[in-house]
């Protein structure tokens, strides 16, 4: 079942949550909605449910080519899992899952065997067997989300909505169920939609990313497209650890305090621009000497961390920007620098924006 | 204990401050708590059952059995099982609607609710005389058509209503805050109608709210005096509730049969504090889920 949204708005009293918003979400995928709080992707996601309801007059979402802007919570098909769980805390866990088949209405509703019999299936697909009649203050946070699927799950909803469904997590039980729903989506493939502002999350678990900022779409794609070819400076600050350098376009060539900062490529700015150059920190590298020929920035090391799985190091440079770089373990172990040497910077890969405008 | 006002309080865990104040502070306070609570609470309870049994059991049982105080204790009862199920339907329906929408007025329904416990119980009373009485707005028409409200049981049960109302909806608006409602969106959300959502998640997650404010708001409607007071009328054996039948007895000299009523209202009042104290247990464990629910517990 694919999801399609047509420039869609949303405003609370003065403040706008989304601005002419339009997505496909085709059918079968896991999408994330990335961004920081207050861009709207939470909105954006009730929406879709049908918990909020957009401006009147200001598009359209269709399931499949159908337009559900008119029908009721209910009645779209939906299956939404909370940040908080929002389990039924006076029910068994038997009792959560059961729930969207015991109210339906008697003409469509199952049997007792065979509510039963969904309820021991999903219970196995979620891998907590034997739980039934616990409670849900009986389990623990990542047991209680997985159940909250299973009730979502349980009335065979056409498209699953996550809202931020990691978010109350401890970091470890964290990566252990991102990867479990990643898994659980191979298997059951249903269109869904999962809200987080933790980029890694999104990277790790998602089929496309929609990274969305201030009400606004500003990049879709999928994960390698969003972090490799970032289409603007609020993707790619957002998407990882940048340095950032800040600097001027003057007659195609851009200046941002050091020769080995200068991208290759013509800038195609004609003169006097802003410009900021983005670095990742993995794409620096570490010398002791310049390399004949090719460009170099002085810095002097401020700090050393090597416990993580990459070695970081803070460095100065000549003007006083703070620089982080992160090293391989081997790389370290063969430059060894310690606090106060005066070292050399070698750019791997970059990316200038202009304005607007990205090379 | 008819005046109590619904708050509940969570255990302090004020141990470890405890044990750092120095015994000759400590147990002179002590002293004065118990002191205090011996005397103006604990005595008084005793002397009206020292004084119900006076003469003897076989009189205690005669004033409980006069006609007049069965009337007593029959309208009082009547009025409780009247108030009661009102209260519980305003209250639920004023705390859910306060609870989940908001509305132009909303601030100022959240103020009326509260309004009875800022109104003396007289002036209550008053407000039905001045509406419902003869020299009242609405009274002549009243009486052209042959109802009678004040100095009759309609009166004393629409001010105990008026008295009672802000038990069961402060009860239970509180606990809806707090839970939020998540919940219900979920149950929505899994195809259940209002109606189903209403009796399978909501009325279930404030049961014990609910139960609390029964608890409260049956004691004082058992209890009220100063509103009842003033529309009743006090007519013996037919307007006459419990409080007020005890005044009637103790302006006549008749102790024994004032205190014997009494009696019933101070047991009332050991038997609340009970059901009271149980619920406050239960209420703080729904309060801790509900926090629990939203943080997330680790295992």
């Amino acid at each position: 079942m694919s999801i399609e949204i047509s420039r869609i708005s949303k405003t609370f009293g003065k403040f706008t949550a989304l601005r002419d918003v339009s997505l496909l979400v085709p059918d079968g995928e896991l999408v994330a909605l990335l961004g920081p709080s207050g861009s709207g992707k939470t909105t954006l996601l009730r929406i879709i449910s049908g918990l909020e309801q957009a401006d009147e007059g200001s598009g359209a979402i269709k399931f499949h080519g159908n337009d559900v802007g008119g029908s009721a919570v209910g009645e779209r098909g939906v299956g939404f899992v909370f940040q908080h769980y929002a389990l039924f805390k006076h029910m068994t866990v038997f009792e959560n899952i059961a729930f969207g088949l015991r109210v339906r209405p008697r003409a469509t509703r199952p049997t007792n065997a065979k509510i039963a019999d969904r309820v021991r299936e999903l219970l196995r697909l979620i891998q907590l067997e034997g739980l039934e009649k616990r409670y849900p203050t009986q389990l623990s946070g990542g047991q209680r989300q997985r159940i909250a699927l299973a009730r979502a799950l349980a009335v065979e909803p056409r498209v699953l909505l996550l809202d931020e469904p990691f978010g109350a997590l401890d970091a470890q039980v964290r990566q252990e169920l991102r990867r479990w729903l990643r898994r659980l989506h191979d298997e059951i493939h249903v269109t869904s939609v999962f809200v987080t502002h933790d980029q890694e999350e999104a990277l790790e678990v998602a089929d496309r990313i929609v990274v969305m900022n201030q009400g606004r779409i500003e990049q879709q794609g999928t994960p390698d497209e969003v972090f490799h070819q970032p289409a603007n400076a609020f993707v790619m600050n957002f998407l990882g650890q940048v340095n950032l350098f800040h600097g001027r376009v003057e007659e195609g060539k851009a200046d941002f305090g050091n020769v080995a900062l200068s991208p290759a490529a013509n800038t195609g700015g004609t003169g006097g621009q802003k410009a900021s150059l983005f670095v990742r920190p993995h794409d620096l590298d570490i010398r002791k000497t310049p390399e004949e020929g090719k460009p170099a920035m002085p810095a002097t090391v401020r700090r050393v961390q090597s416990a993580g799985p990459v070695v970081r190091v803070e460095l100065e440079d000549a003007l006083g920007r703070s620089i982080q770089v992160h090293l391989p373990h081997e790389r370290h172990r063969l430059l060894k620098p310690v606090p106060g040497e005066g070292v050399f910077l070698v750019v791997k890969d970059a990316r200038m924006f202009v304005d607007d405008f990205s090379i | 204990m008819a005046q109590a006002v619904p708050r509940r309080r969570a255990t302090t865990p004020g141990g470890a401050r405890a044990r750092n104040t120095p015994a000759w502070v400590r147990w002179p306070l002590i002293g004065v708590s118990f002191g205090f609570v011996g005397l103006f609470l604990v005595m008084p309870m005793a002397a009206v059952f020292a004084e119900a049994f006076r003469k003897g059991v076989g009189v205690y049982m005669d004033s409980l059995r006069d006609p007049d105080a069965l009337s007593a204790i029959w309208l009082t009862v009547l009025t409780a099982a009247i108030t009661l199920p009102l209260n519980i339907v305003f209250g639920l329906s004023s705390a859910w609607l306060i609870a989940r929408f908001r509305f132009a007025g909303r601030g100022l329904l959240i103020t009326l609710i509260d309004l009875p416990f800022a109104v003396s119980p007289v002036i209550s009373g008053l407000i039905f005389v001045l509406m419902f009485g003869l020299q009242g707005w609405i009274g002549p028409w009243l009486k052209g058509h042959d109802i009678q409200i004040i100095f009759a049981v309609p009166g004393v049960i629409l001010a105990t209503l008026f008295v009672t109302f802000p038990f069961v909806a402060r009860e239970v608006l509180s606990l809806m805050q707090e839970q939020g409602d998540d919940q219900e969106q979920a149950a929505l959300m899994l195809g259940a109608s209002g109606w189903k959502t209403f009796w399978r998640v909501t009325l279930p997650n404030v049961k014990w709210a609910v139960l609390y404010g029964v608890i409260l708001c049956n004691a004082r409607a058992m209890g009220e005096f100063g509103a009842v007071s003033v529309v009743s009328g006090h007519v013996r054996g037919r307007t006459n509730t419990m409080p007020l039948q005890v005044e009637i007895l103790y302006n006549e000299y008749n102790f024994v049969a004032a205190f014997a009523v009494a009696s019933l209202l101070t047991l009332l009042a050991l038997v609340t504090l009970v059901v009271k104290g149980v619920l406050e247990w239960r209420l703080a464990g729904e309060a801790q889920d509900a926090e629990e629910s939203t943080k997330g517990i680790t295992a």
